[in-house]
C-alpha cells in the first residue's frame, strides 16, 4: 500500500486560492457577456460536488448552472419499474442496484413488491447478480439493469461471459448523448452549453460529442467532478459561449481521451443496440435506450418471460405523484425549490418522485446539501 | 479477474473491459466491480488522496456513499 505517500500529496483540485481565482475569472467572463446565461451538466456526481461544496455561492448571479437528466435511476421510466415489479410478483428473483428499490412504478415500487413477498436482491455489481444465479440454480434470476453507458458496459461483460442458464437481464440502460439533443431542442430550454460527465466520457471518449456540437452549435466541455474540475470546466465553457465557438473541449484528460475506452465500447455495442424509448418525465428519446441485440435473446428477460404490465395500469397513480415535477427539474426548466412537495411530503424516506430516491437525483442532493446557499447576512472574508 | 486492495478491503474485480493491459501493482478505476481504466502513474497519488478524503465523510454523505458502494461491488471478501 502506498496510501501514506498519498496522504501528504497536496490537493491541487481543492486549493481554495485557485477556486477563488477561477470564480473571479468566471465573474469577469459573465460581465463581458453582459446577459444571463444558462448551462447544463448531466451528471449526478457534478451536482453532488456543486451542492456539497456550495459552489453556486461562487457562481456569478447571471450564470445559471442546471442539472439535466444526469441521474440514471431518475430517468428509468415507470413502465420499466413495472416490468420489474410484475416479474417479482411472478416469483422471479430480481437483482438490482439499491437505488432502484424505492423508485415508484405506476402503483408499486420494487420495495413494495418485496414487502408483498417478492424476492429482491440488492447488488452493487452485475457480477454479484450472476453469483446469485449460480448459487440458486433452481430459480430464475433477472438482473434489472439500470445506468448509463459506463454501467451498461459492465452488464455487457457479464452477458458475454457465459452466465448460467437461469440468469437473464431486464435492460433499462440509457445512453446519454441522444438526450442532450432532446434537451437542446426543447423550446423552453435556454441552455447555451453543456458540461459533460467525465465518467461516462471515460468510456465513450470526448469525441462522441462532436456530432452534437456540429448539429446544435453548442459547446461541450468534459469535466471531472472535483470542485476545481467543475470551476475550470465552467470557465472554459463560458469562454466558448462568450466567443460563440461551438467546440468540444476535454478538461478532464487525466480520465478521458478523445477516443475513450475502445475495449469497453466494443463490448457495449456487441451486446446492446440503441433504440428509442421514454425517459421518465423527459420525453421519448430516439436512440436513448439500450436493449439487447437479438443474438443475446436467450439472456433477454423480455424475450424469456411474458411480462404483462398493463394490469397495473387499472389503478390511478397516487395523488402526490401527479404533483411531482421531476420531469421539469431534469429538463432544467424548474428546480426543486419550485416543487410544493419538496422536503414536505417528498423526502428520501418516503420519496414521491424518482429524483428524491437516488443519491444522484437533484432533489435528494438538494435535500442533503441544499441547492443554492443563502449567504445573506454572513460576512465573507475577502 | 484480479484481486484489488481497496484500503485494506480485498475484492475480486473483473478486467474484461479495462482500457489497457494491467499488471500486479497497478492502480485501476473501478466501476460496479469492473476496472474501466488503468490509472496513469502521474495521477495515482492525487486520485488516492481524493478518495481518502471522501471516505472520511459521514455515512449519509452522497459522494462517500458512492465510493463505499463501489468498494462493495467487488465479488468476495
Amino acid at each position: 500500500m502506498t496510501t501514506l505517500a498519498a496522504a501528504t500529496e497536496p490537493l491541487k483540485f481543492r486549493d481554495p486560492e485557485m477556486a477563488r481565482s477561477l470564480a473571479a475569472t468566471l465573474g469577469r467572463l459573465m460581465e463581458e457577456i453582459g446577459r444571463p446565461v444558462a448551462v447544463m451538466h448531466v451528471c449526478g456526481s457534478h451536482e453532488q460536488a456543486i451542492a456539497k461544496f456550495g459552489l453556486r455561492s461562487l457562481f456569478p448571479k447571471s450564470l445559471n448552472v442546471i442539472m439535466g437528466p444526469g441521474c440514471p435511476v431518475c430517468v428509468t421510466d415507470v413502465p420499466e419499474v413495472d416490468e420489474g415489479v410484475v416479474l417479482a410478483e411472478q416469483g422471479v428473483h430480481i437483482a438490482t442496484y439499491g437505488d432502484m428499490l424505492k423508485v415508484p412504478g405506476t402503483v408499486r415500487s420494487l420495495a413494495d413488491a418485496q414487502a408483498m413477498g417478492g424476492k429482491i436482491h440488492v447488488v452493487y455489481s452485475p457480477s454479484q447478480a450472476v453469483e446469485i444465479a449460480r448459487q440458486n440454480p433452481d430459480v430464475d434470476v433477472v438482473f434489472f439493469a439500470t445506468g448509463f453507458e459506463t454501467t451498461a458496459v459492465a452488464t455487457a461483460a457479464v452477458i458475454t461471459d457465459d452466465p448460467p442458464k437461469n440468469f437473464s437481464v431486464l435492460s433499462a440502460h440509457k445512453y446519454i448523448p441522444p438526450v442532450m439533443e432532446i434537451v437542446a431542442e426543447m423550446p423552453e430550454s435556454q441552455v447555451e452549453g453543456f458540461l459533460a460527465a467525465g465518467h461516462a466520457a471515460t468510456i465513450t471518449g470526448s469525441g462522441v460529442f462532436e456530432p452534437f456540437v456540429e448539429r446544435h452549435k453548442l459547446p461541450v466541455v468534459v469535466a471531472g467532478f472535483e470542485p476545481l474540475d467543475i470551476l475550470a470546466g465552467l470557465v472554459e465553457l463560458v469562454s466558448l459561449v462568450r466567443d460563440r465557438v461551438p467546440r468540444v473541449v476535454n478538461m478532464f484528460p487525466r480520465c478521458v481521451s478523445l477516443e475513450g475506452n475502445l475495449v469497453a465500447q466494443q463490448e457495449l455495442w456487441r451486446v446492446f443496440r440503441p433504440t428509442g424509448g421514454r425517459w421518465r418525465g423527459i420525453a421519448h428519446v430516439p436512440n436513448g435506450n439500450l436493449r439487447l441485440r437479438d443474438e443475446f435473446a436467450h439472456v433477454d428477460a423480455r424475450k424469456r418471460f411474458k411480462i404483462d404490465v398493463t394490469k397495473l395500469w387499472d389503478y390511478a397513480p397516487p395523488q402526490f405523484a401527479q404533483q411531482c415535477i421531476c420531469g421539469d427539474i431534469m429538463a432544467g426548466i424548474r428546480n426543486p425549490y419550485d416543487c410544493k412537495l419538496f422536503n414536505k411530503q417528498c423526502v428520501p424516506e418516503t420519496p414521491v418522485g424518482a429524483c428524491m430516491v437516488s443519491n444522484e437525483g437533484t432533489c435528494k442532493i438538494w435535500h442533503l446539501y441544499g441547492g443554492v446557499p443563502d449567504l445573506s447576512g454572513i460576512e465573507v472574508p475577502a | 479477474m484480479a484481486t484489488v486492495d481497496f484500503w485494506g478491503v480485498r475484492r475480486q474485480v473483473c478486467l474484461d473491459i479495462v482500457d489497457e493491459p494491467v499488471q500486479a501493482g497497478d492502480y485501476i478505476l473501478n466501476h460496479v466491480g469492473f476496472a474501466i481504466r488503468r490509472i496513469p502513474e502521474e495521477s495515482i497519488a492525487e486520485t488516492l488522496s481524493l478518495y481518502e478524503i471522501l471516505m472520511k465523510e459521514a455515512e449519509e454523505d452522497a459522494m462517500a456513499a458512492d465510493v463505499r458502494g463501489e468498494i462493495e461491488a467487488g465479488v468476495g471478501s
